[in-house]
């Protein structure tokens, strides 16, 4: 079974580090990757591994490896690291499959991330995918159909409409199989698939199903009838050979036809819902066919539950995958690399090249502005990032980047970047400066303190920390000792953190400590390049460079304000 | 059914795109005045004899197939205005039967079988002009056109329609068949011809017939009485469709008719107002188009001069046979440009088809006739003048078909006659070496004596004539380029005329060009 992190403990500082720590009396949640409504303050419940069930070999179970047992609310980071943004982007469009609850839930099992990897490089191949999406296509039929056939009144049509629905799934499994079979498939989720439902389409009772559907298809659009109507009567006989109307009037006029005329064809709107005399026009012919539509009773009577339930369940979660892919081609398209990272839950030493923020290349893109894309690596004894340069350099997106690396990488899902290795957490934790707080700047350092405590008692060393510009509501001289203090109880949990700070000493604690900073042009200061690189805290401001950009600078002010 | 009196193979479109250039052969040529004479206030006869004349014929053939149904409306023109006003008749007629707007079936098939039946009413008529007044037509359009009458408009094929008429009235209730659909709905409905004995089982004559159920409609239904009109909406639909849009195709018969027979009625209006006038007129000789060249012609007139003056005017008589390059200069006033208006006028008439204003006139037909005019607006700005000389010119280098006519009027003589005379120097030599015929009319001294002293044999120099004691006849010779070109006359009459009463320049006279002078510049012709 993978390990979902829940027992891990060691000793550090003689404290038991337990990521199910019960004692949350304190006024504030802690953050981590656990639903955002749940309130440790109330019955404090204890926060549960989620299990996920080891794929088998032999038996198919679910495309995803694995499926959460209860619905799952957003982590608290979700918002901090924009994943809230980018989840809504990815499952835009597929309400009905309710797609969050699967991206709420990160693996902590190395083989369980393969498995998904797997998954999503079959689908890769554009036979596969295009498959899939005929299948998810034929389902989405099939439930409008059901759906429909649930609110029509009248027996004959409802039960039509059942039989398309049945008509339709079997298609939907038939041709999935007949699709896969001739598909070169690598993945251990498509193979047990592909065997299962080589089974199911082989079993008799498929078999049976999918007979009965044809014959009563081909009898039901065998039925010809001729209607005649004549002051408030309709009559209905079975149809023989009778002289097409239309066609005698257009023959005698055909002389005179040149060029294409306007249609004086009417609009008469139709629903499929009948009305009473349509309904009694298709009971005379249900008379005048009375086998055709005893066995179309007897269908919607004995199939009702047609539907296997793998099926469906496979229908709404390879859309996890779709949703992915659909998702990311966007930025594919626009040049920018995704890869499968590997990841280990022991490996401390992390790399990434060219990854990026995939809420802010978004929005980029829309922009049609360029995505600039930032390396990292951690080796030997580092394992802090701590990040300082000018604002507005790309720092904040340097540790959202760095989360949401993180976090997709825990999902099973290629993420940004041209190859990366990743560190597989049990718990995330994020700490972002709350804007609304600033009007109680004591309160606010206090609180900042406590959610902080709160973070450092939760992790465990397979935790991963990122620290947003926290204790800005004080002194330097605060900071400098507040920021120290928190440096060297990350340091002694051996976790993997960034830290961006506008406290630069902060960037050189130790051999566990990287110093990154944010970089400008060197040939224009005012211009920045949102590249990360690792270099030593300089402390240099770059406001007026841009100020002067702006015709700010003092000789350029002077000039505009003189009258 | 084709009328195919404005060609013999395919319909003529009163809708067909126009030229490219047809606003600046309408300005260049002063076609309004011709256009008017023609259609008067009738907006559709001017339209389609707008489109006769600027969307040239280049066969000889189709232009003498015209030519021959014109000499045959000449002859016989009450037969054809009979037919002509038979058709607009008709088509006033249908726009007076109501139910336009109605949008259910059983309302269009109701208003299409009333418009048929007037319809049939003119289909009659027709067919008695071509019975009784056909005889004396000669040409192979008309006769083909009334054969065409009385073959497809036999006493068999109104018998025919009479039929579906009474059938269309649907007295017996409608027959509809129809298969399950989505949601086994009834699809596909068509309505069927019921047979004789299904007729009778309607009539209850007969106890055999194969099972049938019915649904009687409870008199307090309303709902259902609804519901069973929709259907039997949905049943009627498509015949419904299919009379209406064969009525389409009736009217759309009598307006091809109309239109086709428009532009022969204007010419019958034209050859009326010549006549008053006593200006000849001519059907020309349409030569194929490239070698050999061919443009000779007697007492050819500005017939838009003529129609603006409202009386005869001078005309002139050139042989420029075998010549691709026909240069004017002489005297202002001296008719140069009415001259050249006449070439294009009577080329553009010639290739409609029509009789063109001339004694006689034979010449190639080509591919287009493209005006390049000296253009009065913007006298004031010299370089945008000549700018947007250029620009016109180089949308014309982009247009130009081979085989064309290109008529320049002082063109290129905004700036300084060297830099002028280049231009044009190189156009016309690209123009003519490419096989263009070019007529060009300058003050460009340079320009034409240049060419003049090149002795191109295909080259025709014409001059304004000046009779002896200084007059002008408005008469071109052949004669070589001469440096002065009177201007000195004008000058010093204005001036004269200025200083004795102090009138000004009058711009509203037809057929002036560039120095207006606000005297009566054609006096009759002798």
């Amino acid at each position: 079974m993978p390990c979902t992190g829940g027992q891990v403990s060691g000793d550090v500082e003689g404290r038991s580090v337990n990521a199910e720590r019960h004692d949350r009396g304190s006024r504030r949640p802690a953050v981590f990757d656990q639903p955002a409504g749940t309130r440790p303050t109330e019955a404090a419940p204890v926060r549960r591994p989620v299990p996920v069930r080891e794929p088998e070999a032999e038996e198919f179970t679910s495309i995803l490896g694995g499926v959460p047992d209860a619905r799952v609310d957003a982590p608290e980071f979700f918002v901090d690291l924009n994943l809230d943004q980018i989840v809504q982007s990815v499952t835009a469009g597929r309400d009905e499959y309710d797609l969050r609850p699967f991206f709420h839930v990160s693996l902590h099992d190395t083989d369980a991330v393969r498995f998904r990897q797997e998954v999503f490089r079959d689908l890769e191949d554009e036979g596969v995918l295009r498959h899939v999406v005929a299948f998810a296509e034929r389902m989405r039929t099939m439930r409008e159909q059901l759906r429909t056939a649930g609110k029509l009144r009248y027996r004959y049509q409802k039960e039509r409409l059942f039989l398309d629905a049945a008509s339709t799934y079997c298609e939907a499994a038939g041709s999935l199989l007949g699709d896969l079979s001739d598909t070169k498939l690598r993945s251990r989720g498509f193979k047990a698939l592909r065997r299962f439902l080589e089974g199911l389409v082989r079993s008799r009772t498929f078999v049976a199903l999918r007979e009965e559907i044809a014959s009563l298809s081909a009898d039901l659009s065998a039925v010809r009838y001729c209607m005649h109507i004549k002051g408030g009567r309709i009559s209905v006989r079975k149809a023989a050979t009778e002289i097409d109307y239309t066609a005698e009037v257009e023959k005698t006029f055909e002389k005179f036809r040149r060029g294409a005329v306007e249609s004086h064809l009417c609009d008469i709107p139709d629903y499929l819902e009948m009305n009473h005399i349509e309904a009694a026009v298709l009971e005379m012919v249900a008379r005048l066919y009375p086998e055709t539509f005893g066995a179309l009773d007897a269908f919607f009577e004995n199939h009702q539950e047609f539907a296997d339930p793998k099926v469906t369940g496979f229908d709404r979660e390879v859309q996890f995958y779709l949703a992915w892919l659909a998702y990311t081609d966007r930025f594919r398209r626009a040049g920018l690399a995704f890869c499968y990272p590997e990841v280990s839950p022991y490996e401390k030493a992390i790399r990434c090249v060219e990854g990026f923020d995939l809420a802010l290349a978004g929005r980029l893109l829309t922009d049609k502005a360029p995505v600039v894309r930032n390396d990292f690596h951690l080796e030997g004894p580092e394992r802090i990032f701590v990040v300082t340069g000018p604002n507005q350099g790309g720092k904040t997106t340097f540790a959202r980047m760095f989360g949401q690396l993180h976090y997709l990488a825990g999902l099973g899902c290629p993420i940004p970047g041209r190859a990366a290795t990743l560190f597989l957490f049990d718990r995330l934790f994020t700490h972002f400066e709350k804007e609304e707080d600033v009007a109680n700047l004591r309160g606010k350092l206090e609180d900042d303190l406590i959610r902080v405590h709160r973070v450092l008692q939760e992790a465990s060393p397979r935790s991963i920390v990122i620290m947003n510009e926290i204790f800005t509501s004080t002194t330097l001289h605060d900071a400098l000792f507040l920021g120290r203090k928190v440096m060297e109880s990350i340091i002694r949990l051996d976790l993997i953190a960034v830290c961006v700070t506008f406290v630069d000493e902060l960037a050189s604690l130790g051999e566990k400590t990287v110093s990154l900073t944010s970089m400008v042009d060197p040939d224009n200061p005012a211009r920045r390049t949102f590249k990360i690189i690792r270099r030593p805290a300089d402390g240099r401001s770059h406001a007026m460079a841009i100020a002067r950009l702006h015709g700010l600078a003092y000789a350029d002010l002077k000039k505009r304000l003189k009258p | 059914m084709k009328p195919l009196l404005m060609y013999s193979d395919r319909d003529f479109d009163p809708e067909e795109e126009l030229p490219w250039n047809a606003e600046a052969l309408v300005q260049d040529l002063g076609l309004e005045a011709v256009f008017a004479a023609m259609a008067g206030e009738d907006d559709f006869l001017r339209e389609v004899t707008r489109r006769a004349i600027l969307c040239s014929l280049t066969e000889p053939e189709t232009i003498l197939y015209r030519q021959a149904i014109l000499k045959d409306c000449l002859e016989n023109p009450s037969v054809v205005r009979e037919v002509y006003d038979l058709a607009v008749e008709v088509l006033g007629g249908e726009r007076k039967v109501g139910g336009f707007f109605l949008r259910y079936p059983g309302s269009i098939l109701s208003r299409s079988v009333q418009v048929l039946e007037f319809f049939v009413g003119g289909l009659r008529r027709l067919r008695m002009l071509a019975d009784t007044r056909s005889a004396r037509f000669v040409s192979e359009g008309f006769r083909r056109f009334f054969r065409m009458l009385r073959e497809e408009l036999s006493d068999g094929y109104f018998a025919e329609i009479r039929d579906h008429l009474d059938e269309l009235k649907l007295r017996d209730g409608v027959l509809i068949s129809a298969r399950l659909g989505s949601g086994n709905k009834s699809a596909d409905l068509v309505l069927r011809k019921p047979m004789e004995t299904e007729r009778r089982w309607w009539r209850r004559l007969f106890a055999e017939r194969p099972t049938t159920f019915s649904y009687t409609l409870h008199p307090r239904d309303e709902a259902g009485a609804r519901a069973l009109s929709e259907l039997h909406d949905r049943g009627i639909n498509l015949v419904a469709n299919a009379l209406a849009q064969s009525n389409d195709h009736i009217l759309s018969f009598f307006r091809q008719l109309r239109a086709e027979l428009g532009p022969y009625i204007a010419c019958l209006s034209l050859r009326e107002r010549l006549a008053e006038m006593q200006e000849p007129l001519c059907f020309p000789v349409p030569e194929p188009s490239g070698a050999p060249r061919r443009h000779s012609f007697s007492g050819l007139y500005d017939i838009g001069l003529a129609l603006n003056m409202g009386r005869k005017v001078v005309g002139n008589d050139t042989d420029a046979d075998g010549r691709s390059l026909v240069v004017i200069t002489g005297a202002n006033q001296g008719g140069k440009s009415t001259f050249l208006r006449s070439i294009g006028l009577a080329q553009l008439m010639m290739q409609a088809g029509m009789f063109v204003p001339a004694a006689a006139f034979r010449a190639n037909v080509f591919s287009q006739v493209v005006t390049h005019f000296k253009r009065e607006e913007d006298v004031t700005m010299r370089s945008g003048k000549l700018d947007e000389e250029l620009r016109r010119m180089s949308e014309i280098a982009d247009r130009l078909e081979p085989k064309a006519i290109v008529l320049f009027n002082e063109s290129f003589a905004a700036t300084n006659e060297r830099e002028g005379s280049e231009i044009a120097t190189q156009m016309v030599d690209a123009l003519v070496e490419e096989g263009y015929t070019v007529f060009f009319v300058t003050h460009l001294y340079e320009f034409a004596r240049s060419l003049f002293d090149r002795r191109m044999p295909q080259a025709l120099f014409l001059r304004a004539a000046r009779g002896a004691d200084g007059t002008r006849t408005f008469r071109l010779k052949e004669g070589e380029p001469l440096r002065t070109s009177f201007g000195k006359d004008l000058y010093d009459r204005i001036f004269e005329v200025r200083y004795i009463d102090g009138t000004s320049q009058d711009p509203s006279e037809g057929g002036s060009h560039d120095q207006r002078t606000g005297h009566d510049r054609h006096p009759p012709a002798p």
